[in-house]
């Protein structure tokens, strides 16, 4: 006789095993998307249509006018600063990455680690020390008018061409890193394959290298086009008021708040659009290279005279690579305020340093950071967790649309997220617990988890996705229910990953200024919103300080991601 | 030093469990992945799903485990309904093609895995993990990294982790797939091994058709999604069920033939070139219709042919020859057949390519298909 257990299932079984489950699993996740995504987006857009007697195109009006020209100006200005970064990043980009990934010259191996320095300067860190090196009261216009005893400086990197240079030290990384990943893929059989079948050298690079390289190029033009876009500190160091960011910053500072909103909404659309296009791109076009275990071959630099070009050019790489952090840390041992007319700083104390840790007053933007950013973090880790796996482990419909609307916040710039968070908690949302949330503590933690959103879930879901979904079933047929084989193997097996974006959420948000300007308040004031300001006060030595913290943080936490990640590669399976 | 065999004092503790399965079917999306399958699987049999890639098996495997709940039918473990059933609540214990060992954890924490999750005593882990590590060779290993195994050490943990839990049904998901030829000869020989002195209900998926034949007790040929035969190797080999079948398992020659008499036990079937076959009407699958003037497959391996004179003589020119030490192939075109046949070899001189070969096939050679299903 066979018993139908059909019948005995509990209620709670048989819901849990509907197709339909899953949905009430990811609810929360769409939920917090919808709260603190789509609706502050959606605010700043009513924002910008809806105006004393309704509906309204009065803003888009007097934004495309063309006798008003400071918007459209500023609009064609962002472009035209982001088409040339692209430009420039991928020349010095590409260009390194050649000569460290086929070519071994002396001077090689220091200068394709110190190649990544720029990756740990914060934005506004690097737009500092540029005007603290090459400023128009910069260190080497100075020393050449001193040299030259010249009556003025005889150059100085101001206005957009001074933003278009600090791009391209700040941003040729994500070309260099790109393309010294395809280059390192480009399997040397390919080439030689090429070779026994009779095509020139020329021939090769035309048909085999640069299509091979492409996908990568176009997926690292989009993306520096768009932080390009996105650019604050840069604009904002060098004087740039007509950028899009920096008229959003001035419409709201001066009280326009339409303005501001219909600004962000015309900037979110083009970024948005940017994201769309990006990962079209990298879903059509993706060429994997079949091959495995590659070898490395690098031409090796010969002629004596090569030899010695080669050292000294290397040289002045490396030179002009640690100038930046160099002169923040040297300027952080500067006496405050005695800093004028002089080249470099004359008087230097170790005071400041003292003070970060010491003096309630510098201490407190510190503690302030650590707080957001703590409470950013955490809420990071449970989104970006729980969404991680049910990207990479549920089956439901919607997931382009949920991975796109997690991409969203990191597409847009940080100015747009803080105007579009403004104008949602500037008054009590069920959302928002029926809480304001502007001017209080919990804004700025809030726009840190918004901007951080895809880390924590982009580092879980690659390791995630490396781990084999038999690991989990083995468990489960070992008799381990879902919780338990969750904290017993897949948390431990992803840990790596979650930890390595969860760092990087943590110092992102210790450095966090673009949209931290615009939300906080005094008691709030985090880190970089007092370098700013100390800045403004002639304050460089205890801005400086504070600067070289982050660093140091920036660059403890990208060691340890490289551990991690390292840990992730040699792990089995 | 302990004089007791490790096997002897799992046979005490373990419950076998027949495994059936009722008109179980798997659908997935638009594709039928399992059509209605219908198995009765004895307490400690050795089982086997065999089939091409894609053919279902292991979709019932992992519907068995729990890791698929069927679209339509039943699957009872003795007379229980599973169906439904969490796998974490099934007490099965399955190895899986990648061994799909914890890399987070060394030899001994994932051996006890299972015995952790059932809450037993860290005494009795211990004593149960390093008798099961006996069983399997890795005494000594427990604290090694999973990393540090090879691949064979590799795929002993994975069978001592699913054994350690004594569960009621070993599933093996085409285990030996991942080891090179000699080491997966070895552990081949190790699960029968095992399995015999366990007397462990036992599921095995492999598109291998000699591990099939080496292990089993009974093998389920699958294609399509669906059973072609059910049987004991033997039965599969000899008594294939239909063409695919036959080609499937071992090496045949399927011929196209006109029934032309029938005198009791005797068959007289006309090629279409003409040649007559006798075969014995017994020697067919069973629903081979012998109506006169009915077009009839039948099959004939390589190796029962003989050379020279004898009943069912043919004669043609060769075509291919294979000298494979044991033996010598030929491809030999008779009409617009090519007929393959395999001689022991015994010192006798190789023919060549276009030289003619006279052979001739015993009558109880000649097998008359059914229609495939």
């Amino acid at each position: 006789m066979r018993t139908n257990q059909m019948n005995k299932l509990s209620t709670w079984t048989r819901l849990t095993q509907s197709k339909y489950f899953v949905y009430v699993l990811i609810s929360p996740l769409f939920l917090i998307l919808l709260a603190y995504v789509i609706y502050p987006l959606y605010k700043t857009f009513m924002q910008s249509v809806v105006g004393e007697n309704g509906f309204t195109m009065e803003n888009y009006a007097r934004f495309f006018n063309p006798e008003s020209d400071a918007n459209m100006e500023a609009l064609f200005n962002s472009v035209y600063i982001s088409i040339i970064s692209v430009i420039t990043c991928a020349v010095v980009g590409v260009t390194m990455a050649f000569l460290l990934e086929r070519y071994d010259f002396p001077g090689r191996k220091i200068l394709s680690i110190l190649v990544l320095v720029p990756m740990a300067l914060p934005p506004l860190i690097g737009s500092l020390s540029f005007t603290f090196l090459y400023g128009e009261s910069g260190i080497f216009p100075r020393a050449f008018q001193a040299l030259f005893k010249l009556d003025e400086v005889p150059f100085a990197l101001s206005g957009i061409p001074g933003v278009i240079i600090v791009h391209t030290f700040t941003m040729y990384t994500y070309f260099y890193l790109t393309a010294s990943a395809a280059i390192k893929d480009l399997d040397p059989s390919l080439e030689e394959a090429a070779t026994s079948l009779g095509a020139s050298r020329f021939r090769i690079w035309l048909k085999i290298i640069l299509p091979m390289l492409t996908p990568a190029m176009v997926a690292s033009s989009l993306l520096v086009f768009m932080i390009s876009m996105a650019s604050y500190t840069a604009p904002l160091m060098f004087g740039v008021e007509r950028t899009m960011t920096m008229q959003i910053y001035l419409s709201r500072t001066n009280g326009n708040l339409d303005m501001a909103a219909t600004q962000s909404t015309i900037l979110s659309v083009v970024s948005i659009l940017f994201l769309i296009i990006m990962r079209w791109y990298q879903n059509r076009r993706n060429y994997q290279n079949q091959s495995k275990g590659i070898g490395v071959h690098r031409t090796e630099v010969r002629s004596a005279f090569m030899k010695y070009f080669s050292m000294f050019l290397s040289m002045i790489g490396v030179i002009i690579l640690m100038l930046p952090i160099l002169v923040i840390a040297l300027i952080s041992f500067s006496v405050d305020g005695e800093w004028t007319v002089q080249i470099i700083p004359t008087t230097y104390t170790l005071q400041h340093y003292i003070d970060l840790f010491t003096d309630s007053e510098t201490w407190r933007p510190i503690w302030n950071s650590i707080k957001m950013s703590t409470v950013a973090v955490i809420g990071n880790i449970i989104f970006g967790v729980a969404a991680a796996y049910a990207m990479v482990r549920l089956n439901f419909k919607g997931k382009t649309l949920m991975d796109i609307l997690i991409m969203v916040p990191w597409a847009l710039p940080g100015t747009v997220v803080a105007v579009n968070l403004i104008a949602a908690f500037s008054e009590p949302t069920a959302f928002s617990f029926n809480q304001v949330l502007i001017g209080t503590f919990w804004i700025l933690p809030l726009a840190y988890f918004v901007r951080q959103l895809p880390l924590v879930f982009r580092s879980t879901s690659a390791s995630l996705v490396q781990m084999d979904k038999s690991i989990e079933e083995a468990a489960r047929s070992l008799g381990a229910n879902w919780w338990y084989s969750f904290r017993k193997i897949i948390l431990p097996i992803t840990m790596s990953g979650i930890l390595a974006g969860t760092l990087l959420a943590f110092v992102q948000g210790l450095g966090e200024f673009v949209a931290s300007i615009l939300i906080y308040s005094v008691s709030t004031m985090p880190m970089s919103v007092a370098i700013f300001q100390k800045m403004y006060a002639f304050q460089f030595g205890t801005a400086c300080a504070y600067g070289v913290l982050q660093i140091v943080l920036i660059i403890i936490v990208l060691a340890v991601s490289r551990k991690l990640e390292g840990k992730l590669v040699n792990s089995p399976v | 030093m302990t004089l007791v065999h490790p096997v002897l004092h799992y046979c005490e503790v373990l419950f076998l469990k027949s495994v059936s399965l009722e008109n179980v079917s798997k659908i997935f999306g638009n594709a039928v992945g399992v059509d209605g399958i219908n198995i009765d699987i004895q307490s400690g049999e050795f089982f086997t799903f065999l089939g091409p890639s894609g053919c279902g098996k292991t979709t019932t495997l992992r519907m068995i485990a729990g890791f698929y709940y069927p679209t339509n039918g039943k699957i009872y473990f003795d007379h229980q309904d599973v169906t439904f059933l969490q796998p974490n609540k099934r007490n099965i214990g399955m190895v899986f093609q990648n061994y799909a060992l914890f890399p987070h954890m060394t030899v001994f924490e994932n051996i006890a895995f299972g015995l952790e999750v059932r809450k037993l005593s860290k005494s009795v882990i211990k004593e149960k993990v390093e008798k099961v590590q006996k069983l399997v060779h890795l005494d000594g290993y427990g604290s090694r990294k999973i990393t540090e195994l090879s691949g064979g050490q590799q795929q002993r943990v994975a069978l001592a982790r699913a054994i350690v839990i004594e569960p009621d049904i070993l599933l093996l998901d085409e285990p030996l797939s991942n080891l090179d030829a000699k080491l997966r000869e070895e552990t081949r020989v190790e699960i029968k091994r095992l399995q015999v002195e366990l007397g462990i209900t036992t599921i095995y998926v492999t598109h291998d058709q000699h591990e099939a034949m080496a292990m089993s007790d009974r093998i389920m040929v699958m294609n399509k999604g669906k059973i072609q035969q059910i049987g004991t190797p033997q039965e599969i080999y000899n008594k294939p069920a239909n063409p695919f079948v036959a080609s499937f398992i071992g090496e045949s020659n399927i011929l196209e033939g006109k029934v032309k008499a029938v005198n009791g036990n005797d068959v007289e079937v006309e090629l279409s070139d003409g040649i007559l076959l006798h075969g014995n009407k017994m020697n067919a699958a069973p629903n081979t219709n012998f109506t006169l003037g009915k077009i009839i497959k039948l099959s004939i391996r390589p190796e029962i042919i003989l050379e020279g004179d004898g009943p069912n003589k043919m004669t043609g020119e060769i075509q291919l020859v294979e000298f494979s030490g044991v033996s010598i192939n030929y491809i030999v075109k008779v009409g617009p057949n090519e007929i393959s046949l395999m001689i022991i070899n015994k010192g006798s001189n190789i023919l060549q390519r276009g030289e003619n070969l006279t052979f001739h096939i015993p009558e109880n050679g000649i097998y008359f298909l059914g229609e495939e299903w």
